[in-house]
């Protein structure tokens, strides 16, 4: 480093070389904190968050021994007109079982909406040992005007479960994001 | 010696163009004291409306503006600009060089402010008022249900995130490469160590906020989801990210206050700074640690325990090499030829309040602890304990200390004395019974409160009533000095001092150390 210059005045050099240093701390925010922030989630598991796509289930040997509760919530965010909840509260699963439940959305209004489901898993520890093979959190849905539907999810919680956790609440909160379509344009 | 010296211009231009450290020194310290006033007059709009439990002054909307914009521009517009000041004016001389490293590019730091500071202020007019989400602005409040004004405020924040990597990258350049003969790294003053280190971490993390507040931006009006959970994104994201620019900025808040208070002791006890290789060591570790401790912002936000036992024991570390900082002002104190000047009596001032919020900031690393501290009034009273009687009050005896050199005429003692004991008391009273509604369970940026909580409330606004009329008292004392202080024209104003500062004429020449000093006595060392 001491015989790379950039320029002939040595305060010029060390203010330019500084400058590179500013500009890769603004990249690193971008470039590392936002990916290393998402892997890490995924990685350990924590922060409640589950996989935004499919587990692909193996065969495996359910584990009669043990009956998990597992709770759903659904929750609307802020200014979401649809009716939204669960088909059931609860339910009591054998770890390995696959076992599947449907959530009600109805649309109230006169325009056609499309929403996001966006899941979260209470304990967060419990989110590495949830597996949706299907679930309407996946895609965007869209339902026309007064249409409603019943939206599926498909669930195996994992054999290896710690044996202190007895019951798993999923929460749905559901997003309006009809403006959210185009790429780039805002409906702020 | 070449003598075509040139004093200052003259006019409104002189200020607009001048490359000189000192003049724009100047403007920084007028600057930041300027928004410290107003700052606290939002504090006295806090203060009043809290005077009582129930609403009779403010709305809760507006009150949520006056407690973000204190915030921010405590901060950003008196706290750090202040001491940008004070590196600007002494840095050079200290170091026996000429100017600072990038002259030009001085003027530009400081000139991008006052814009800056006009942009965020004139929120307040704004369609949907000012920033009122705190000066912490997590996110989706900052971007999903924001004022339109954020887009002001992100603007502000980005101006003044460029001057404070200016600032740093010329304090960089300068020390590194314009020190006198003969002056080491080891021979410079403690407060060019502190500010060396303090700009090493202004480079590292101001870019940081700029990328928090950019993906803000993004989120608000180009369709991204950085923060939404809607789209996939993490609130939770935004505040690791603030939390790492965060918490090395109340460190670059300080390590400068730790600086002056390591020049003022020494002068005023006639010894030299106890320790000075173990101060560098301390004020290097403290700055290395500061990177590594962010989340204990964040203990209550879900983390699992293996996070929170490392951010615990790693923030319980800081103490350590704080401590040592302590206690070598103590010991430089004892046995010391001790007078107690104003200057001295902040700095005194500053070694038992800092302490005690150095206290409570160890109380609130416990991270089981703070599930009960964490957002009440508990934090307040630290935080204020160690930036109002901490920094501020560092800042302050600097500037008792050095206004004589910079301007040939001494401050009235008997009204300094009076400042320092009206302020020691004032902020005593607003900021101690905080910790106590805190503990209770008073929780921060609420606008009303809990009728029990309304004893200590008032006790507390009365204080900030007093501290807040003794700055107008500081600020007399300042203008009344500049205007028709007794003069002084010993190169060494405190029979104590040392250091390449007090070897100049005073008030100090426009320009100094054209040719470079004999570097003949280690600055503050043993």
């Amino acid at each position: 480093m001491a015989s790379f210059r950039l320029s002939r005045a040595p305060a010029v050099d060390t203010a330019l070389k500084l400058l590179v240093v500013a500009v890769a701390m603004f990249a690193f925010v971008f470039v590392v904190m936002v990916p290393l922030y998402n892997v890490l989630c995924d990685a350990l598991g924590i922060n409640g968050k589950t996989a935004g796509q499919a587990y692909t289930a193996v065969p495996a040997v359910v584990d009669e021994s043990r009956e998990v509760t597992v709770q759903f919530v659904a929750i609307k965010n802020d200014g979401m007109p649809w009716e939204f909840s669960p088909g059931v509260r609860a339910v009591r699963v054998h770890p390995g079982a696959s076992n599947g439940v449907v959530f009600h959305a109805q649309n109230p209004t006169d325009s056609d909406m499309v929403a996001q489901a966006i899941p979260s898993i209470s304990p967060s520890r419990a989110a590495a040992f949830f597996h949706k093979t299907e679930c309407f959190c996946f895609d965007q849905q869209t339902l026309a005007s007064r249409a409603d539907a019943d939206m599926a999810l498909q669930f195996i919680v994992d054999q290896g479960l710690p044996q202190d956790i007895h019951t798993i609440t999923l929460s749905y909160t559901l997003f309006d994001v009809t403006n959210r379509l185009s790429e780039g344009l805002a409906a702020r | 010696m070449g003598d075509h010296h040139h004093g200052p211009a003259t006019g409104v231009t002189r200020w607009l163009f001048t490359t000189n450290h000192k003049d724009i020194g100047t403007m920084y310290l007028w600057f930041s004291f300027a928004m410290f006033l107003l700052g606290g007059f939002f504090a006295m709009v806090i203060r009043a409306e809290l005077f009582q439990p129930g609403m009779q002054l403010v709305e809760p909307a507006f009150f949520n503006q006056m407690t973000t914009l204190h915030g921010l521009i405590m901060v950003f517009g008196a706290i750090m600009p202040s001491f940008v000041g004070l590196a600007n004016w002494l840095i050079p001389m200290m170091i026996g060089a000429p100017d600072m490293a990038l002259p030009r590019m001085n003027n530009w730091s400081f000139w991008i402010l006052p814009p800056a500071f006009l942009m965020l202020a004139s929120t307040l007019f704004m369609e949907g008022g000012a920033p009122a989400f705190g000066w912490t602005f997590y996110a989706p409040l900052s971007t999903t249900y924001a004022a339109p004004s954020v887009t002001f405020f992100i603007f502000a924040i980005h101006i003044l995130g460029v001057s404070s990597i200016m600032g740093s990258i010329n304090i960089i350049a300068t020390v590194m490469n314009m020190r006198a003969p003969g002056m080491t790294y080891m021979k410079m003053p403690l407060f060019v160590w502190t500010w060396l280190i303090t700009a090493f971490l202004l480079v590292a993390v101001m870019p940081v906020l700029a990328g928090a507040v950019t993906m803000m931006l993004m989120d608000v009006h180009f369709g991204t989801s950085f923060f939404s959970a809607a789209g996939g994104g993490d609130p939770v994201l935004f505040q690791h990210i603030f939390w790492f620019f965060g918490h090395p900025e109340v460190y670059i808040i300080i390590l400068p206050a730790f600086g002056v208070v390591s020049q003022i002791i020494p002068a005023f006890s006639r010894k030299p700074l106890f320790g000075y290789a173990s101060m560098v060591y301390a004020t290097a570790s403290i700055a290395f640690l500061s990177f590594i401790v962010w989340a204990h912002h964040m203990y209550t936000v879900g983390m699992p325990v293996a996070g929170e036992l490392f951010f615990m024991y790693a923030t319980m570390l800081i103490a350590v090499p704080t401590g040592v900082k302590v206690f070598n002002w103590i010991t430089t104190m004892w046995r010391g030829a001790l007078s107690f000047e104003t200057p001295m009596l902040f700095c005194i001032g500053f070694l038992v309040l800092f302490t005690l919020g150095g206290f409570t900031g160890l109380m609130l690393s416990i991270a089981p602890a703070d599930f009960q501290y964490h957002d009440t009034y508990f934090v307040v009273a630290h935080f204020h304990y160690v930036m109002v009687a901490g920094a501020v009050f560092s800042m302050t005896a600097a500037v008792y200390f050095w206004l004589p050199k910079w301007c040939g005429r001494m401050y009235n003692e008997s009204m300094g004395k009076a400042h320092f004991w009206i302020s020691f008391i004032g902020f005593n009273i607003t900021f101690f019974p905080q910790h106590f509604v805190g503990l209770a369970g008073m929780p921060r940026r609420i606008p009303d409160y809990a009728l029990q909580f309304a004893d200590f409330n008032m006790m507390s606004s009365i204080g900030a009533f007093i501290y807040g009329a003794s700055q107008l008292l500081f600020l007399y004392n300042v203008i009344a000095t500049i205007v028709a202080g007794k003069r002084v024209s010993d190169e060494k104003v405190w029979d104590g001092a040392e250091g390449l500062e007090w070897t100049v004429a005073t008030p100090a020449p426009y320009h100094t150390f054209e040719e470079p000093p004999l570097v003949p006595k280690p600055a503050g060392t043993i």
